[in-house]
């Protein structure tokens, strides 16, 4: 504390504090500044830098000739506007700024790279599906007797449709006690044994799918002499299901709270009661995400189908005998090496069909697990 | 207006404390007010200490000063905070500038991990985009470690993570890498609630050492501390559902001997806290 | 005297009974509805991990016949032709590594400024719908993706391709054999299905993976650090160099690397866009290669049952580089001081 030689002189001087009267106040009135804002100066450098850019590509993009078309313009647009950015930033402020500018800008473009390329992906195949999707038949019949160049009032997918509902149901039906109830053994009986399960189930899921179709293949098709049938290709997508549900739900059931398990036991529960009327219940939610997030995985898996499962074209509902055609393996079949316009537009009316299922299933799967208000 | 380049182009030129005024600050986050209208002047080369009862706003004072309120996303404030005579919120200067020249040391430590005992101590010159030579580096490294007081217990150990100190020493490592940027005013938020009393009288060493530079602002729980250490005080106090204000500021021997106001009397003399 | 005092020795045992100091065991006693939940559960797993096991141990069992049948050439041998039951799958490892390297150097950068862009710059009212925007990513079937990118995509990407090998050619990996100048289309024969185009296909679509892993670990980075960069006069960009990257250096390592799994793996994107090509070659713009899944997919239906053997065996060695990686993944996204919180 520094020592002043006026304090001997206390009481004569005034009084050294200050006690503000509230309610009195001199200056700017009570108005909330703006803080942190972007300035008139980030705002206009960015827009003036974009717009220089846009017109620099403009005059100078036909000599290049370096890309096609549009994409390619957009491209030299972005580069271009980079450079014209820094160049703008740099005559007004400290380098520290410019590259901060910088890795925001860069930063951003990165980012909406990925929501580019999903806008594009499903434009696309609604856009060059539309043809097909808007004929009723293209979900009421099959394409038994019909040519594939025929136009596209004829013919439909209706045996992929199928085949895709009942292999995906069955593999749900047999994946899913399976996965789930390795997990419960994972994490509500545990043990050694339980240790090298776990450690099995994660190296499982690293398992190729074409790896998983041409095991189903060779025990089933050949060593046993199955036919190709709708329970063959089923099986191989339950080799490929059930490692990802055991994992994802014993990660779910692990977030349940050990306290309310022993807060079970401590009433008296069974641990078979603890795990069917506690544990199970609260992790519900996790537990359906996972479970719908599976399913749509399994929607969109091709690889091991096309192996295991032969490619009908007429409508099977029986998955014991006679080859199942599904929505994946008809997609696969329509597009690749295939040039004609009605072959290709069944093809993207299929993959149309099964985004949206997929993007249904998903919104779903978000849908159910949103954070409940007063929960927990 | 202000200057934005940094002093250290000329390392024998350093940076004079500078004074700074808040005049009638309020804050809100969202739509909750916190402080209300606080006025008041931090001479230069002196220790002005913010004492009051936990959550009637010296920290968020504290950082409306820096300008760190602002990193939280419902915060406003109002009002003006003005170093040397220049609102640091007016437009002419930027954010980064501004807590280049205001410095500030956290409750709990926090030197950076992933670098060494002397990238710690010069992080602040490689943030900020400022150049520094070999020597001039080692020079800088070692003023500003022996201003904080860490020097001789470091000085041959300077390539180990920051994170190997104790509690103490890693709080004036964060001293020393603030001083290091040669800032004209430091802001200390609580700066000894979390060491234990030998580093709490260290650190209050320090402080009455680097003052002849640095202007100070501390803000503290520990009543007995702000006499220690400062030479100015100022009371804050919030009542049920108010908003945070002064109650009384002035010379902390007066402050602490005679305070005017009686709330003032009674939180000093223990009488609530 | 100390006769008021208690006397310790009081309550114990009289000399000579040997007291033994042994935990007793408990029984806890499970009631028939435990005993059989436990036993139900237990046999799922044990059934899964026979299962598991099963499909190994046949699959190691196949490799010892492709070992019998064609030799260690199998796996370093560079002649690839099943009409001649000439099975070497040395270029097609090859191909595999190719087309993963590519899609890594495609979705790192992605990955990373995504991952970046949500925890560090995005409003925090955009977060959530942007987060679920990368996971629909994930969701669309790779089947989707590898048709877009064929049909739409690639005409577009060979061009940059060309340019590419066009003014970096005499890089050998950049050289395109043929007259890739051409005024007309007949240029683009040499460019379809290549390495490149297969790699940035598979790059899209493993972002979403490694930018969940970088996601969490940069949520982690302590906010006291991150307020010393900021209270020292750092820019956004300077506090996310000297904070929150070192910080997630374990996660943005580990994601990358599980990414790197998944790519090895995908077969049907690749399968739509390579042009088949089983010879060993580096030229990764120049089209046709050939990757371990998508070789199994295409072959096998040539396969008579002595070479079923093979592609098993070839599919394996796919699964043991997959589990290496990830493994290598987890232990550098557990071993990290991010690691905490993190699931892989």
């Amino acid at each position: 504390m520094s020592e002043s030689p006026e304090i001997t002189q206390t009481l004569q001087r005034p009084a050294r504090t200050v006690v503000p009267v509230s309610g009195e106040h001199v200056g700017s009135p009570l108005v909330a500044r703006p803080i942190g804002r972007r300035t008139l100066d980030d705002r206009a450098s960015l827009v003036g830098s974009l717009l220089a850019a846009l017109a620099i590509t403009w005059l100078v993009y036909e000599r290049m000739l370096a890309f096609g078309g549009y994409v390619g313009f957009a491209v030299c647009w972005w580069l271009t506007f980079i450079i014209v950015y820094t160049f703008v930033s740099a005559s007004s402020h400290p380098w520290v700024e410019v590259k901060d500018r910088l890795a925001g800008v860069i930063v951003a473009s990165g980012a909406s790279i990925i929501a580019l390329v999903l806008g594009c992906m499903v434009v696309f195949v609604f856009l060059k599906g539309w043809p097909a999707l808007h004929h009723w038949n293209f979900y009421t019949q099959d394409m038994t007797g019909v040519s594939p160049l025929d136009p596209l009032s004829k013919g439909g997918i209706s045996h992929a449709l199928v085949g895709s509902a009942i292999e995906v149901g069955i593999a749900v039906l047999v994946a899913l006690p399976l996965g789930i109830g390795t997990a419960v053994y994972m994490s509500e009986v545990g043990g050694r044994a339980a240790k090298l399960v776990r450690t099995v189930v994660e190296a499982m899921t690293a398992l190729p799918d074409i790896l998983a179709g041409l095991f189903v293949y060779t025990v089933l098709i050949v060593g046993l002499h199955w036919d190709r049938t709708g329970l063959s290709a089923a099986l191989a997508l339950v080799v490929t299901m059930v490692p990802i549900v055991a994992r994802s739900a014993e990660v779910t059931l692990r977030v349940v709270p050990g306290g309310l398990r022993e807060a079970s036991w401590a009433l008296g529960a069974s641990q078979w009661q603890t795990v069917w009327r506690v544990v199970l219940p609260t992790a519900r939610s996790g537990l359906t995400t996972a479970l719908i997030l599976g399913i749509a995985r399994v929607s969109g898996e091709t690889a091991p189908l096309l192996i295991v499962s032969g490619s009908s074209t007429y409508f099977n509902a029986n998955p014991l005998s006679q080859p199942m055609n599904s929505l994946p393996l008809f997609i696969y079949g329509n597009v690749r090496g295939v040039q004609d316009e009605n072959i290709l537009a069944r093809g993207y009316g299929a993959a149309a069909v099964l985004l949206t299922v997929v993007l249904i299933l998903f919104t779903l799967a978000r849908f159910v697990a949103r954070p409940r208000s007063g929960s927990r | 207006m202000a200057p934005v380049s940094t002093t250290l182009d000329r390392p024998e030129q350093r940076s004079t404390a500078a004074e700074l005024e808040a005049r009638e600050v309020s804050a809100w986050f969202g739509t909750n007010k916190v402080l209300e209208q606080v006025s008041l002047t931090m001479p230069r080369n002196t220790v002005t200490a913010l004492i009051g009862p936990s959550g009637c706003g010296k920290s968020t004072f504290l950082r409306i000063l820096n300008r760190m309120h602002e990193k939280v996303p419902s915060a406003h404030l109002s009002g003006e905070v003005l170093l040397d005579g220049y609102d640091i919120y007016a437009p002419g200067l930027t954010v980064t500038a501004t807590r280049k020249r205001i410095g500030m040391v956290f409750q709990k430590p926090n030197p950076f991990p992933a670098m060494s005992i002397a990238d710690n101590v010069t992080a602040g010159l490689k943030l900020t985009g400022t150049k520094i030579g070999r020597s001039e580096r080692a020079e800088l490294i070692e003023r500003s470690l022996t201003r904080a007081g860490l020097w001789n217990e470091v000085k041959d150990r300077l390539n180990q993570p920051g994170t190997s100190l104790s509690g103490g020493q890693q709080q004036r490592l964060c001293i020393a890498r603030s001083l290091a940027v040669d800032p004209e005013l430091l802001l200390m938020d609580e700066p000894c609630s979390a060491l234990d009393p030998t580093s709490t009288y260290r650190i209050e060493q320090t402080i009455a050492e680097i003052v002849s530079d640095v202007t100070i602002v501390i803000v503290t729980h520990n009543m007995q501390q702000a006499a220690r250490v400062s030479q100015q005080c100022a009371f804050f106090l919030a009542s049920q559902g108010t908003p945070g204000q002064i109650v009384e500021s002035g010379e902390t021997a007066q402050i602490f001997g005679s305070p005017r106001d009686p709330r003032t009397a009674d939180y000093v003399n223990g009488r609530f806290g | 005297m100390t006769l008021l005092l208690d006397d310790p020795t009081e309550d114990a045992p009289a000399e000579g009974v040997q007291e033994q100091d042994a935990p007793r065991s408990v029984d806890p006693g499970l009631g028939r509805v435990d005993k059989t939940f436990r036993f139900t559960v237990r046999g799922i797993g044990m059934f899964v991990l026979v299962m598991t096991v099963a499909i190994g141990g046949f699959l190691g069992w196949q490799a010892t016949h492709t070992y019998h049948d064609y030799g260690l050439k199998f796996f370093y041998g560079t002649t690839f032709d099943p009409s001649r039951n000439l099975f070497q799958i040395a270029p097609i490892l090859l191909g595999t590594v190719e087309v993963a390297l590519v899609a890594l150097a495609v979705g790192f950068p992605i990955a990373l400024m995504t991952a970046l862009f949500i925890t560090e710059y995005a409003p925090s009212r955009l977060k959530s719908p942007l987060i679920a925007l990368v996971d629909m990513m994930a969701a669309v079937p790779s089947v989707i993706v590898g048709v877009w990118a064929v049909k739409w995509l690639q005409d577009r990407a060979i061009f940059t391709t060309r340019w590419i090998s066009q003014n970096l050619g005499w890089i050998p990996i950049f050289h395109v054999d043929g007259d890739i100048d051409a005024a007309s289309n007949t240029w683009q024969i040499n460019f379809i299905g290549s390495v490149a185009i297969a790699g940035l296909v598979v790059g899209l679509m493993i972002v979403p993976l490694a930018c969940s892993v970088m996601r969490g670990v940069f949520d982690l980075a302590p906010l006291s650090e991150r307020e010393a960069a900021y209270a020292l006069g750092s820019t956004k960009w300077g506090m996310i160099r000297t904070v929150v990257i070192p910080f997630g250096r374990g996660g943005i390592i580990g994601g990358t690397m599980l990414a790197l799994g998944r790519a090895l793996g995908e077969t049907v994107a690749v399968l739509l866009i390579i042009t088949n090509d089983d010879t060993p070659k580096i030229q990764v713009l120049s089209g046709g290669t050939d990757t371990i899944s998508a070789m199994i997919a295409s072959q096998f239906g040539n396969a008579h049952q002595g070479q079923l053997a093979a592609y098993l065996t070839a599919g394996f060695v796919l699964f043991v580089m997959t589990i290496a990686v990830n493994t290598v993944a987890a232990i550098f996204v557990n071993r990290s001081r991010s690691g905490a919180g993190v699931d892989v």
